[in-house]
């Protein structure tokens, strides 16, 4: 919907502040990761809810950069919209991305925003890589390219494809669903951006050429069903492309295979592990237990829980587009060090994660941290694999 | 003089702005007030910080605003001045609890509801008083402006649960105040010149408060409410005096308002609770006793509605009930004066109230809350406002004068009030006590930088 469909909700926010916390306020810090970085009223969600209509609805401040600048910093986790207590509460994210769109019509974007749009429109991905180096991460695996008559096809993603932290993850899962023994294969450089972050940053338009396009491959190659390395992918191919496809995030299509007895984890795996929920897996499509289910289905793992868990989970810091804008910067404030730091008051020696976005934000995180020694980074198909027999 | 670059070498470049956006936050709240404009933000981290702002601002004769959760809906943290707003809520350690003499130690911008989160985990048999607004509200904002909270009828309103405090004083200097003024133990304001009523009530205008020691209380294991329904107003005194003569309830809400219809009529939701399942259900029945005096003029509500009032009023905070009336008007606004009456002009005040709300084609939303034991009651004349809707909020802004000077002409005093309102009760003020408080003020801030414009100065 565009901003003006909401020109009879955006004043109702209150700016009370539960957007802020989570559910139990927790005493470690503000849950709205923009806000926890900045800690000025202005990039708070009710704060966004106030310049939006000031500046793109009744006309008060004229929109400017640096409003831009607070727009985008948002990480678009739904912890407001979550916590919000009001009956609008779910459009508090829809708003932010309607006026997203305002600020991409009047070229308002900040540069950074302005160059992730234009790389995914030129090179398919925000990286400005080659579409062919897509198959890079696949190079000496026995991985395949989709065909038809695979029942999946493993729909990897920009950042799985091409950060070079991430293709581990993608290595993994690779591997895993080799094991398993299931009919599957990748696009590699047919494979383009799911768009889950352009739709983020209010580029509607580039989202549904993506969105075709993506589309007529899956057609064209007759793709029923669709497993994907990342919830952002998951959530964009989920929610917002044709329902014709059957989409999985990998945690599920795994923690049923291991449940009917396809994957072995008899070999375990020894480690105290906690887990960090990404936003697009969890606050966005509820998906709490596979990653769980799949931990505590390894003998050797130990599962501790942060304190800020499942619902209230803290976020990376790397989603609507941030991963790459860096929107929201560095320094021992930002949201991936202070969870990662969370993630070592844990006494886990694995923090275990099930995105390709949170495990390149995370291991950053780490090194700023100097915990190196202390905790690895995990995706939760690299803690797999090595369990499988 | 433009400030900016020195406040930035204060604090930083992320802590401070001057962009128009920032400024059009920290100009106005949710309430009816008028906007009015800051110049400078600042979210200062430590008292020393604090301490270079404030010598600055006197060097160049600029006012400050100390500013916690901005929720007090009558615009105390708006400048009236201009100037630098002082956002606390980067101040948010607690420092230390301490369980055996019963008080934390925290900073000024440790919000209500991280408290409320630390004691849950650290002391789960520890609560400190928790009022009813958002837990975005801070614990040195709600004792600066004399508020209460789910503790204040057993005891007190929050201000006197202070047992003492650091402030910067208005020319810079740092203080301590209460026993850690002698001593490493933060546990008393007494028996001391109480130095603290320098800084409680005074909104801001004479220092701020960086770290206050707050007394906590026994967490009960039994807690529940009882929720009495009543059509005769005037009962209200009689059965309030007979209701706290028993000496037994944590917290009485009184709840009158037209929306939503289920709510219709006087609710009177006593909040009980103990340590003993035996004295829990002791002390339910001796209120339900009490009810055989009011005989079919007060009675129990049970069932649907009692179950309703049990979601919306039991949790600490309170949320369903208000968030429901706050958004009546579907508007983002909402502000009320906040009277405090003797309890026997109770009645008076609300026929009136409800008066003054339909004159202004508002549905009447009354919330009581009764303090410290029965002494007195804050009467809320509450208006939801349409932010989007000019006429409107002057409506509001109206109806706010009418009730604000209604409970001034009952014999009340008026909690947290707007400049306007603050206004109105110096000019009915002993004329002394005016000429004191401006002695008070010019000896603590001789350059007038503290939140200037309250307190009609």
């Amino acid at each position: 919907m565009a901003l003006k469909d909401y020109k009879d909700i955006i004043h109702r926010c209150f700016r009370c502040g539960y957007c802020k916390f989570t559910s139990d306020y927790s005493y470690l810090g503000f849950n709205c990761p923009v806000y926890s970085k900045y800690r000025l009223e202005s990039y708070s969600p009710g704060g966004m809810m106030w310049l939006i209509y000031a500046s793109l609805v009744k006309g008060e401040l004229k929109p400017s950069k640096h409003l831009s600048q607070i727009l985008y910093s948002c990480t678009m986790c739904r912890n407001c919209s979550q916590e919000c207590k009001f009956k609008f509460n779910e459009d508090i994210v829809n708003i932010l991305k309607a006026a997203r769109e305002e600020m991409v019509d009047k070229q308002l974007v900040p540069q950074i925003v302005g160059q992730f749009l234009t790389n995914v429109y030129d090179y398919g991905n925000p990286y400005r890589e080659l579409k062919q180096n897509r198959d890079n991460w696949a190079e000496n695996t026995e991985i395949k390219h989709y065909e038809k008559g695979d029942e999946f096809l493993y729909y990897v993603g920009c950042v799985g494809s091409y950060d070079t932290v991430s293709q581990k993850a993608a290595r993994a899962l690779g591997s895993v669903l080799l094991k398993s023994g299931l009919p599957f294969g990748f696009l590699g450089s047919r494979e383009v951006c799911d768009g889950n972050e352009v739709d983020m940053l209010g580029e509607k338009g580039l989202f549904e050429f993506l969105k075709e396009e993506n589309t007529q491959i899956f057609k064209e190659l007759g793709v029923k069903k669709i497993v994907t390395l990342s919830p952002h992918s998951y959530n964009a191919l989920k929610n917002n492309y044709s329902n014709e496809f059957e989409v999985f995030h990998y945690t599920q299509l795994l923690r049923d295979l291991v449940k009917s007895g396809k994957l072995d984890v008899s070999r375990g795996f020894k480690a105290k592990v906690t887990y960090h929920d990404p936003c697009f897996l969890g606050r966005y499509n509820n998906e709490y237990d596979a990653p769980r289910e799949i931990l505590t289905a390894i003998p050797g793992v130990e599962l501790v829980e942060m304190e800020r868990t499942k619902e209230n989970s803290f976020c990376c810091g790397g989603g609507g587009g941030n991963f790459y804008t860096d929107i929201l910067g560095s320094g021992k404030d930002s949201p991936s060090r202070i969870r990662v730091r969370e993630a070592h008051d844990t006494g886990a020696n694995i923090l275990a994660v099930a995105c390709p976005v949170c495990m390149m934000m995370l291991e950053d995180a780490l090194k700023a941290e100097g915990l190196e020694d202390e905790l690895a980074i995990k995706d939760i198909s690299e803690v797999m694999n090595a369990a499988l027999l | 003089m433009d400030i900016y670059s020195p406040l930035v070498d204060i604090v930083g470049e992320d802590f401070t702005s001057n962009h128009e956006e920032e400024l059009y936050i920290y100009s106005r709240d949710s309430g009816a007030q008028q906007p009015r404009k800051a110049d400078y933000v600042v979210a200062p981290k430590t008292v020393e910080e604090v301490q270079q702002i404030v010598k600055l601002a006197n060097k160049e004769k600029i006012p400050i605003t100390p500013m916690g959760g901005g929720l007090t809906l009558s615009g105390l943290a708006v400048p009236i001045k201009g100037g630098i707003v002082l956002d606390m809520k980067r101040m948010d350690r607690i420092i230390e609890v301490n369980e055996k003499s019963r008080y934390v130690i925290l900073e000024a911008g440790v919000t209500q509801g991280a408290l409320q989160s630390h004691l849950e985990k650290n002391y789960p048999h520890l609560e400190h008083s928790m009022p009813d607004a958002p837990p975005m509200a801070t614990i040195v904002g709600n004792v600066v402006i004399q508020g209460h909270g789910h503790l204040s009828v057993a005891q007190g309103i929050n201000s006197q649960m202070v047992n003492g405090m650091e402030v910067v004083l208005p020319t810079g200097e740092v203080c301590k105040l209460g026993s850690c003024s002698i001593s490493p133990y933060w546990f008393t304001r007494d028996p001391l010149p109480d130095l603290m009523g320098l800084f409680l009530g005074w909104l801001g205008t004479t220092g701020i408060i960086t770290k206050v020691s707050l007394q906590l209380f026994p967490k009960p294991k039994f807690r529940d409410l009882l929720t009495f329904t009543s059509a005769d107003l005037d009962l209200l005194p009689d059965f309030i005096f007979d209701i706290t003569q028993l000496n037994l309830m944590d917290n009485l809400f009184i709840i009158s308002q037209e929306w939503p219809p289920w709510a219709q009529g006087i609710l009177y939701v006593p909040i009980i609770s103990a340590q003993d399942e035996e004295e829990f259900k002791l002390k339910i029945e001796l209120h339900k006793k009490l009810l055989r005096k009011y005989e079919g003029k007060i009675t129990l509500v049970e069932g649907r509605h009692a179950e309703r009032m049990r979601e919306a009023r039991l949790p600490v905070p309170p949320v369903t009930l208000g968030v429901m009336a706050a958004d009546a008007k579907q508007g983002g606004g909402f502000e009320y004066t906040g009277g405090i009456l003797p309890i026997e002009k109770v009645p008076e005040a609300s026929s009136k109230a409800v008066e003054i709300a339909h004159k202004y084609g508002q549905p009447y939303l009354l919330g009581y809350q009764l303090l410290t034991g029965g002494h007195s009651m804050m009467c809320g004349l509450a208006y939801c406002l349409n932010r989007a809707d000019g006429e409107d909020i002057e409506k509001v802004r109206k109806a706010l004068d009418e009730s604000n000077k209604l409970i001034l002409d009952i014999g009340g005093v008026l909690w947290k009030a707007e400049a306007l309102a603050q206004r109105l009760m110096v000019q009915r003020m002993d004329p002394n006590t005016v000429k004191l408080m401006k002695r008070v003020r010019k000896a603590l801030d001789p350059n007038a930088i503290m939140n200037p414009g309250n307190w009609s100065d």
